[in-house]
C-alpha cells in the first residue's frame, strides 16, 4: 500500500514555499475505489492543503466529489488518514472514523441543498445548534448582512434567485466557523458579476478565518481567479499540483489542457524532427494540415496531441509575407459566433477546423463572414504538446 | 343507525391510527435507512396484512391473545382477564391489521427526502436523529397525514379481524361493519343502508384528505 501511495505522490514543492500558519492545514492521504460511468477507479491521493484556496481541478468522474465526501465524512475511504489542524478525522490504522456531524467541516455542494421548509435565516441558523436562540439569531443575522442577503431573511429557498440561494448556502456553511471548507462547484450556475462578488465575499471571510478551502471546479478561469494552489485530478490520481500559472500555462496532460481553455485540441502524428531548429513537423488528424511545433522527446510516427488557444491565433485575408510565424494555413470561414465581446471564427483548413478568437473591430475591419477565404497564422510556440 | 357501534368504531380507529404514528415512524425510519441485507424480509412481513385474509390474521391474533400463549398469560396475570373478546384485544388486532397502511406512506415520504439535505444537515453538525426530527419529519408531513388517514379509514371498515378477535359484544367489540352485517342478517335493510352510507361518506372524506395532502403543489406543505 505504501508503495502504491508514493506513485501518486507529486512532490509538493510549491506548497512548502508558502508561509505555514499554525496547524490549520488539512492533510489527506487516502485510497478508495469509486464507481464512475466508465467503470471503477481507485481514488489514490496524498496532499496537504494550507489555509487559503486550493483548487481541485479535473474532468467529471475524476474523483473530486468522492474526495470531498471522504473529507466531510459522508463517505468512507478504504484506507488512509485525514486530519485537520492536527486532529485525526479518519485513520484506518488507528481505526478512527469521526462521524460527519462531529467533524466541523463546512461543505457546500453544487446543488446547495438548502432546507426548503426553512427561511433563509433559519437555514443559516441551522448549524448553530449548540448556541442559545438569542446568540443564534445575532450570529446568523450578522452573516446574512455580511453576504448582503439580509433582506431575504424571511424568504424560503424557493422564493429567492439562484445567486441569492448560493449566498445563503455559503453563509449557512461559514457561520458555523468550520475548520475547513469544501466547495463543490458552488459558482457553476452563476453569471460572471455575481460570481466575482461572491468570490470577493469568500476571500474577505477567509482573511479573518484562515482555513483551508478546497474548491472544486472545471472552469479554467476560476482556477486563475481563486487559486493559491491547484491540484489536478485525473481518474482518481493527482497528475499535477502547484501554483495556477505553473500548472495551467504549461499543460503536460490532456486533462489539464482541455480544462484550461484550449479551444483547439488535435490528434497529431510526428512527421519530421528538426533537432537543430528545436522544432518538429506534425500532421494534424488525417488531414493535409501540417504544423511546425516545438520539439519534444518523440519519435517520428508517434502520436501526440496539440493544444492551441483560440486567442493565440491570427487571421489574415491575404497571404501574409515577412512573418516570424512558421505556420500559415489557408482556409475558409465556416461560421462566426459572437460571445460577449469576442467573435469566434470557425475556420476550415483542409478538413481541420480551427477556432479563432477575434475582436468585433477586427471582424468589421477585415469584413469577415462565412465563406471568406482566410489564412490562419499559428506561432510554433503557441502549439502545446501533450502526451496521449 | 346504531350510534353505540358508530362511536366505538371511531374510538377504535382514532386510538389505532394515533398509536400507529408512534409505532410506525420508528419502523418506517428503520426500513428507510437500514442497510441490513435481510431488510426485505421485514418489509414483506410489514406488508403481509395487505394480502392476508383478515380471518387468517384474526386467527393468529386470537391464538396469541388467548390464555395458552405467553402474551395472553402475561396479560391475564396483570389484569385478571384475557385479551380476547375485549376492546384492548381489538386494538392490538387492528394495529397489526392497519400497520402497512401507516408504515408504507411514512417510509415512502421519508425516502423521498433529498439525501443531499441529510448530508448537508450532517455537515452542519446534526446527528442522524436530530436531522430526522428537524428535516425529515417536517418534509414528510404529507406522508404522515396519508398514513394516519389511511390507517384510520382502514380500521374503520375492518370486519374479519374484529369478528375473529373481538366477537360481537355490543358496546365492547361490536363495530359498525359488524353492525351492518347483523342488520342485513335480520333483514333490516333501511338501517343497514343508513349505516353503510355514513361509512361510505366518512371513507370518501378521509381519502379526499389523503389525495388533497398529496396534491403536487403541496408536496411539501400547503404554505408554498
Amino acid at each position: 500500500m505504501e508503495v502504491n501511495l508514493k506513485t501518486a505522490l507529486v512532490p509538493p514543492t510549491a506548497l512548502q514555499a508558502t508561509p505555514q500558519p499554525i496547524s490549520a492545514d488539512l492533510e489527506v492521504r487516502i485510497r478508495k475505489r469509486f464507481p464512475n460511468p466508465e467503470g471503477s477507479f481507485n481514488l489514490n491521493v496524498h496532499f496537504r492543503a494550507l489555509a487559503g484556496f486550493t483548487i481541485l481541478f479535473g474532468a467529471s468522474g475524476a474523483g473530486k466529489t468522492t474526495l470531498l465526501d471522504c473529507i466531510a465524512g459522508l463517505s468512507d475511504p478504504d484506507e488512509g488518514r485525514i486530519a485537520v489542524g492536527g486532529e485525526d478525522l479518519y485513520d484506518s490504522e488507528k481505526k478512527r472514523n469521526l462521524a460527519a456531524w462531529k467533524r466541523r467541516i463546512g461543505y457546500v455542494h453544487q446543488d446547495l441543498a438548502l432546507f426548503p421548509h426553512l427561511t433563509a435565516e433559519q437555514n443559516v441558523a441551522y448549524g448553530l445548534r449548540t448556541l442559545s436562540s438569542a446568540e443564534r439569531q445575532t450570529r446568523s443575522r450578522e452573516m446574512l448582512e455580511a453576504f448582503s442577503i439580509a433582506h431575504l431573511r424571511d424568504r424560503r429557498p424557493a422564493q429567492v434567485s439562484g445567486g441569492e440561494r448560493q449566498r445563503v448556502a455559503l453563509a449557512r456553511a461559514l457561520v458555523t466557523e468550520p475548520r475547513a471548507l469544501l466547495l463543490d462547484e458552488p459558482l457553476a450556475a452563476l453569471d460572471r458579476p455575481t460570481k466575482s462578488s461572491l468570490v470577493g465575499d469568500l476571500r474577505r471571510w477567509n482573511q479573518h478565518h484562515r482555513v483551508p478551502i478546497l474548491f472544486v471546479t472545471h472552469n479554467g478561469e476560476e482556477v486563475f481567479a481563486l487559486g493559491d494552489e491547484v491540484i489536478v485530478l485525473d481518474a482518481g490520481i493527482i497528475v499535477a499540483q502547484g501554483q495556477p500559472h505553473e500548472v495551467m500555462r504549461a499543460p503536460q496532460l490532456e486533462t489539464v489542457a482541455h480544462l484550461s481553455g484550449f479551444e483547439n485540441i488535435f490528434d497529431a502524428t510526428v512527421l519530421e524532427l528538426h533537432e537543430a531548429r528545436g522544432t518538429m513537423t506534425c500532421q494534424l488528424g488525417n488531414g493535409k494540415v501540417e504544423l511546425e511545433t516545438p520539439l519534444v522527446r518523440a519519435e517520428v510516427g508517434s502520436h501526440l496531441r496539440v493544444g492551441v488557444r483560440a486567442g493565440d491565433l491570427l487571421l489574415a485575408t491575404e497571404h501574409p509575407h515577412g512573418l516570424s510565424a512558421r505556420n500559415v494555413l489557408p482556409g475558409t470561414i465556416r461560421r462566426l459566433e459572437q460571445r460577449d465581446v469576442i467573435v469566434a471564427a470557425m475556420v476550415d483548413c483542409g478538413g481541420t477546423e480551427f477556432e479563432v478568437h477575434l475582436t468585433l473591430a477586427a471582424r468589421d475591419a477585415l469584413q469577415l463572414g462565412p465563406g471568406k477565404a482566410v489564412w490562419v497564422v499559428v506561432k510554433t510556440h503557441s502549439c502545446h504538446l501533450m502526451g496521449m | 343507525m346504531n350510534w353505540q357501534a358508530f362511536w366505538l368504531t371511531v374510538r377504535l380507529a382514532a386510538i389505532v391510527s394515533t398509536l400507529l404514528i408512534a409505532i410506525g415512524i420508528p419502523i418506517a425510519y428503520w426500513l428507510t435507512y437500514s442497510r441490513w441485507r435481510w431488510k426485505f424480509l421485514v418489509e414483506a412481513a410489514v406488508a403481509l396484512p395487505i394480502v392476508l385474509p383478515p380471518t387468517v390474521l384474526g386467527f393468529y391474533v386470537l391464538v396469541a391473545l388467548g390464555s395458552r400463549s405467553p402474551l395472553g398469560r402475561w396479560w391475564e396475570s396483570l389484569t385478571g382477564h384475557t385479551l380476547a373478546f375485549t376492546f384492548e384485544g381489538l386494538v392490538i388486532g387492528s394495529l397489526l391489521y392497519s400497520l402497512p397502511f401507516a408504515v408504507q406512506p411514512f417510509a415512502t415520504s421519508f425516502g423521498a427526502v433529498d439525501r443531499q439535505l441529510l448530508r448537508a444537515s450532517a455537515s452542519l453538525g446534526h446527528s442522524p436523529l436530530q436531522t430526522f426530527r428537524r428535516i425529515v419529519l417536517p418534509l414528510s408531513k404529507a406522508g404522515l397525514v396519508t398514513g394516519f388517514a389511511l390507517s384510520f379509514a382502514h380500521t374503520l371498515g375492518e370486519f374479519g379481524v374484529v369478528l375473529m378477535v373481538g366477537g360481537n359484544i355490543p358496546g365492547v367489540t361490536r363495530t359498525i361493519s359488524i353492525d351492518i352485517y347483523d342488520q342485513v342478517q335480520t333483514a333490516n335493510y333501511s338501517s343497514a343502508n343508513q349505516t353503510a352510507l355514513v361509512l361510505l361518506i366518512i371513507s370518501f372524506v378521509v381519502l379526499s384528505v389523503v389525495y388533497g395532502a398529496n396534491r403536487r403543489p403541496w408536496a411539501v406543505g400547503p404554505w408554498r
